[in-house]
């Protein structure tokens, strides 16, 4: 096995009731990489990065099974607490979510607050430090204090990245981070994209394919509940193996 | 041609349009301002008939015998206040738990049935309440009681509170717990610190519905806490409210009496209100209290 590998899947299945969403999915995922998910809508993408921090077993008549290896541990061993995964594990969202009610400041350490941490000046640190990474603090140093909801969409996601960066987890996965925004903000994420890898692993869902190629190292590519190909991202866009990944990255699909 | 005929008949109907949405508009408002007028009328109407009968010592002096003057209710404002009291500590965190074990639980058939009979037990007459808490306080206790008021009106908050409670509860959108949840914290922090804290103000104007609606109760309270002339003078014993000394003052047949019945009358609409912004005002959010 790659001694960069920090999350490694094998044979991974998720079902809603009887329903199987994703079919035996196995792939590796090296330390700070990006590696982007893509396919059609219903296809089990967002299913899947659920599944790693044991997020989909929240859904009512949600199950799964196989292993993920998150720092070579299966995080779906009886004895592992999902909530110590989550931790490790953060998520951004496709909607942007910040807390209701609680301010730029209360929601980047909303995380560690609730978990018990109390200093202020760590918090301060971390919020100046998270908001930063989240290319956000220039635009907010000024109103910390005024409510999470009240900043732009764009904004909005940005905070949420920056909530997620300040419990430091090891994997950043994002459910399609930009569908909900203007080109402007899509590309500041982008672009913090770029920056983010030095620090956690990313592993994003994406419906746009040019940000496919722009941002990623590896592509996994998804049908129906199926990894059909996965591999460096300028082989899957320049030379795909897979007839039907030509066709889905070339719009001829369906 | 069918263009002109066409652009002829779409300026008569445009025409016609503006106009019903016009009358439509003033009919609207009219049933709206028509709506208010009851809620205005009973204030205004309150007000004027009390405001002869208020003085300091309405608010300092305990009810005094016929013929004697400087009479007050400082002992029924103080009751009805502890009685909220009492039913507040009983109704909101019970109603508040039953909400959230029915908006934040999957639902089952337990959840249905607790969702029914809070229902039911929202249509149930607070008189029944009064005889339910009089069979189950009352008499073990011999004695009426503060504590069996308190306790009947904090029965009758509950289904309110958890129905109102649930309602706000549901339209949290599910992303925001699994932000939470994706966070690493455990799911009892998610529900209190981030869904329920989250939205505290808009569960607070349950609450306070909740609570107007049982401050002007006064047939549950007749056979609980009863009334009394004098001050409270511990939990077990009979208390005094605004709505009890209202009733027996204004069924009375003296001038001086239904005078103090209409300035309790006051109190008792001003204390709801007042109630109603002290909490708006102290849980509005930061960012927007300014």
């Amino acid at each position: 096995m790659n001694p960069n590998s920090i999350l490694e899947v094998k044979d991974l299945h998720a079902w809603f009731g009887s329903i199987e969403v994703v079919k035996g999915i196995s792939m590796v995922a090296l330390e700070h990489t990006v590696t982007a998910m893509i396919g059609p809508s219903g296809c089990g993408k967002s299913t899947f990065i659920r599944c790693l921090n044991r997020l989909h077993e929240e859904s009512p008549g949600a199950r799964a099974t196989g292993q993920v290896l998150l720092e070579n541990r299966d995080i779906y061993e009886k004895k592992v607490d999902p909530v110590s995964i989550r931790r490790r594990v953060g998520m951004v969202f496709q909607k942007p979510n910040p807390f209701p009610s609680m301010s730029i400041f209360d929601n980047v350490v909303a995380g560690l607050r609730l978990a018990g941490v109390r200093r202020s000046s760590t918090l301060k640190e971390i919020v100046e430090h998270s908001l930063q990474a989240a290319a956000l603090w220039d635009e907010v140093k000024d109103k910390l204090h005024a409510l999470g909801t009240s900043l732009s969409g764009g904004q909005q996601q940005r905070l949420c990245i920056a909530r997620a960066l300040a419990v430091e987890p090891k994997v950043l996965l994002m459910d399609e981070p930009t569908s909900a925004l203007d080109p402007i903000s899509t590309g500041k994420i982008e672009e913090l994209l770029t920056e983010l890898r030095k620090k956690v692993t990313v592993i994003i869902v994406t419906h746009n394919m040019q940000q496919a190629a722009r941002i990623s190292d590896q592509t996994a590519f998804f049908l129906s509940g199926e990894l059909i190909e996965f591999g460096e991202t300028s082989q899957v866009f320049t030379a795909p193996k897979k007839e039907q990944t030509e066709r889905y990255i070339t719009g001829r699909f369906g | 041609m069918i263009s002109s005929v066409l652009s002829q008949h779409m300026t008569r109907s445009y025409t016609r349009r503006k106009l019903t949405y016009r009358a439509m508009y003033a009919l609207l408002a009219l049933a709206s301002l028509i709506a208010i007028i009851p809620l205005l009328s009973i204030f205004g109407y309150v007000l004027t008939r009390s405001l002869p009968g208020l003085n300091l010592a309405f608010f300092t002096h305990l009810p005094q015998p016929i013929g004697e003057t400087n009479g007050g209710m400082a002992n029924s404002i103080l009751g009805t206040l502890s009685l909220i009291l009492i039913a507040s500590m009983i109704g909101v965190p019970w109603g508040v738990g039953v909400g959230l074990f029915l908006s934040e639980y999957p639902p089952g058939k337990l959840s249905s049935v607790v969702r029914f009979s809070a229902d039911l037990l929202t249509s149930v007459p607070s008189i029944i309440i009064g005889l339910f808490i009089y069979t189950l306080v009352v008499i073990p206790m011999r004695r009426f009681s503060l504590l069996a008021g308190g306790i009947a009106l904090g029965i009758i908050m509950i289904p309110t509170v958890a129905r109102s409670t649930e309602e706000l509860l549901k339209r949290v959108p599910m992303h925001v717990r699994e932000a939470g949840l994706a966070l690493g914290l455990p799911r009892w922090k998610v529900i209190l610190r981030i869904v329920l804290l989250g939205h505290s103000r808009a569960i607070a104007t349950g609450i306070i519905l909740a609570i107007a609606r049982v401050s002007g109760e006064t047939a549950p309270l007749l056979f609980t806490s009863f009334n009394n002339q004098f001050w409270q003078r511990g939990i077990d014993q009979p208390a005094s409210s605004l709505p009890v000394q209202i009733y027996t003052y204004a069924i009375s047949p003296y001038e001086d009496w239904h005078q103090q019945a209409w300035a309790g009358a006051l109190i008792l609409v001003l204390l709801v209100f007042f109630m109603n912004l002290v909490t708006r005002y102290i849980l509005s959010p930061r960012g927007s209290r300014k």
